[in-house]
């Protein structure tokens, strides 16, 4: 009971401060732009990230249930998929986790947009049934342990920050993901951040060479390995972890304090990091004493140029719609919204997504 | 015997007209002919563009790797150097050790449905033998996570270890996932495959072998031994290249127990990856041209590796189909 209550006034919080947030009024299409007849049906699809689904598609539920002449498809393939199925203009929309890089954006043809859409967090979770308190990590010893340098759970390092715990003297068996992902990109960034080393000899990406451990499949298989076999260390989304009932670990931050991986601490990492001008940023060990250090947006990613005004203009109010009433949606699937700051820049960018010369929204 | 080789005078004369009158004069015959002479051209044709698509598809990755590709253990999409030895070993390792689970049992189940069960047993047993088959291979994947890895590595791992520990194929952490875990879920997988095509082949052998040898006062066993496998020998070397086909290629069940650990180890508990595992698991984030492009040549050499077994196993049938057919007491 006490849990439902509590979740009660949570919903009733966020909605509070979502309907607080919403200053800004939703921008009508303008005279010039191409209006969405009220009888005729679009059908947009798009496809990508699998992190951000189970967002993406509460989403594309809801604002069907008020715009039913909008039908959206969204295929969770893949960040990689996503980036060559937009490159190719098979999809309208596409998206991930990880912005594109450089060679890959100048493949596409045309201008693409990064319009961070959520923040998700890399959780650390483990199986210790002789622990019951929350296992603290430091930066140094994570790494360590994914490089194989700390193997057992009874090492000293990892005594240091959790005194009171009762460390078996068991093999730490290391879970990492072996199927391509954004959530290894996440997380590989973060660990080449605190250490140069790792950066060197393993780096960042969707698929690295691993020093050590045993590859899952997908976030469930991570899961699945962390919940069955004890003495197991994995990285997966929080939302895997928290609906599974996984032990997730405080991790330390750049100032040194140790986070658990809150939405108020995913929030406050948005919050220290200045967001430039391109739209993405990484939220890797953010500053701040409340940040928690494995955060990231996940980005839509929309060309400014849409070669059909009547699907661009749909899709573009759908954008605007995610960003700000799709934002109350956020936190109890896991997520955490943009910040207010950000948000503005957005509201800007997509402001500036247009057809030809037509502007697909206005109200600037 | 040597009456089956005169051909009746009667039929002759009338089977030459037939054969005349099909060529020249029947057109439903001329449009069969053609029809499935078309469709068999087509399964050779789909071949060879699947070829020739990988081989298009890895040209950038021979280019750059050349033969170092299968030498070389490296597989670094961080920094775009690729070798497939990893995943070539535990193909073929994980395919063989599967193998030598399966192989024993399936025969095992042949030789019970089709020479000693009773009547009344055979066909429940071997429907629910073929069921097995049936199942998803997703489902096995789920159970060797949920239910064979963690016995593995409580119960049979420790055991292994602490009595045939000296040996370096039980060495190492225990932790259920990996190359025995993976042999285990194949050999299950390929069982009723084996089974089947085994147990049609030993209802083929003539019952006068069988009624010959008991004659002889041989027990059921002897008879088997002597009689039966013998005759069946080339068939049942067919039956587990249908097997092995299968394991080759699974893709799912064993990525989801196998470890996926580019390494190579001789210890049966430490983790492996296969080519169909890595091709799946790694293809829908691959961006970069060169990553797409040794992914293809993955999917060549799994094609290669899969062809040279087959010839091989072809060799080995047509072998055994010509070595003796009695054996000894």
């Amino acid at each position: 009971m006490v849990a439902r209550r509590n979740l009660l006034v949570g919903l009733l919080l966020t909605y509070v401060a979502c309907k607080s947030k919403q200053a800004t009024p939703a921008p009508v299409a303008s005279d010039a732009a191409p209006v969405v007849n009220k009888d005729e049906t679009v059908s947009l699809t798009g496809a990508g990230a699998t992190f951000p689904y189970p967002l993406y598609s509460k989403w594309i539920s809801e604002y069907n249930k008020l715009n039913p002449n909008v039908k959206i498809n969204y295929q969770s393939i893949g960040s990689g998929g996503g980036i060559r199925q937009i490159t190719a203009n098979t999809v309208d929309f596409g998206a991930t986790d990880a912005p594109m890089k450089e060679d890959e954006a100048k493949q596409a043809p045309g201008k693409l947009f990064h319009i961070p859409a959520t923040i998700g967090a890399v959780v650390i979770a483990y199986n210790l049934p002789e622990v019951p308190g929350t296992l603290k990590l430091s930066a140094g010893v994570l790494v360590d342990i994914y490089a194989g340098k700390i193997r057992r759970w009874n090492d000293p390092k990892i005594k240091v920050d959790n005194t009171d715990a009762k460390l078996p003297e068991k093999d730490i068996s290391v879970v990492y993901r072996t199927d391509g992902s954004g959530t290894t990109a996440v997380f590989t960034d973060y660990l080449s951040k605190v250490s140069p080393e790792w950066k060197e000899k393993v780096g960042i990406g969707k698929a690295v060479n691993w020093p050590t451990g045993l590859g899952a499949k997908g976030n469930e298989g991570v899961t699945g390995q962390v919940k069955t076999t004890p003495y197991t260390i994995g990285y997966i989304e929080r939302a895997y972890a928290s609906q599974n009932k996984l032990p997730m670990a405080e991790l330390q931050n750049k100032s040194g304090k140790f986070v658990a991986p809150s939405i108020e601490a995913m929030s406050a990492a948005a919050e220290d990091v200045e967001m430039p001008e391109e739209l993405f940023v990484s939220l890797a060990n953010a500053q701040g004493d409340s940040a928690y250090p494995i955060t990231s947006y996940s980005y839509l990613l929309l060309y400014e140029d849409a070669k059909d005004a009547v699907k661009g203009a749909a899709l573009a109010k759908y954008v605007w719609w995610g960003l700000h009433e799709g934002q109350k949606f956020a936190k109890d699937l896991d997520y955490a919204p943009i910040p207010t700051k950000v948000l503005a820049k957005v509201e800007a960018r997509l402001k500036e997504l247009r057809s030809g010369n037509k502007k697909l929204l206005s109200g600037a | 015997m040597s009456v089956s080789h005169e051909v009746s005078p009667l039929i002759r004369p009338r089977s030459k007209i037939l054969t005349r009158f099909g060529r020249e004069l029947n057109w439903g015959d001329f449009v069969f002919r053609r029809t499935t002479a078309l469709l068999a051209a087509l399964v050779i044709a789909v071949l060879a563009a699947m070829a020739a698509a990988m081989l298009h598809g890895s040209a950038e990755s021979m280019a750059k790797f050349g033969l170092g590709f299968v030498s070389s253990q490296v597989w670094d999409p961080v920094r775009d150097v690729y070798g497939a030895l990893p995943f070539i070993y535990g193909t073929i390792a994980s395919s063989l050790l599967a193998l030598c689970f399966a192989v024993p049992i399936s025969l095992g189940v042949a030789i019970f449905l089709s020479e000693l069960a009773p009547a009344w047993l055979r066909d429940p047993v071997a429907f629910l033998v073929e069921l097995l088959a049936a199942v998803p291979s997703v489902v096995y994947g789920l159970w060797g996570i949920f239910a064979l890895a963690p016995w593995l590595r409580t119960t049979v791992e420790p055991l292994l270890a602490s009595t045939l520990g000296f040996l370096p194929f039980f060495q190492g952490q225990q932790r259920g996932f990996g190359m025995l875990a993976g042999g285990i879920i194949l050999a299950i997988m390929i069982t009723p495959t084996i089974s089947s095509v085994s147990r049609e082949v030993l209802r083929a052998v003539p019952g006068e072998l069988r009624e010959g040898a008991l004659g002889l006062g041989a027990t059921p066993w002897e008879a088997v031994r002597v009689a039966v496998l013998p005759y069946a020998r080339s068939g049942l070397v067919g039956a587990a290249i249908l097997g092995l086909g299968r394991a080759l290629g699974e893709t799912m069940a064993i990525t989801m127990v196998i470890g996926n650990r580019s390494e190579i180890s001789a210890s049966l508990f430490a983790p492996s990856y296969t080519m169909a595992s890595v091709i799946a698991n790694e293809f829908s984030e691959a961006t970069g041209s060169l990553y797409l492009s040794a992914l293809a040549e993955v999917a060549l050499l799994l094609f290669v590796v899969t062809v040279l077994l087959n010839i091989l196993a072809r060799l080995l049938v047509w072998r055994v189909g010509r070595l003796p057919l009695g054996g000894n007491l």
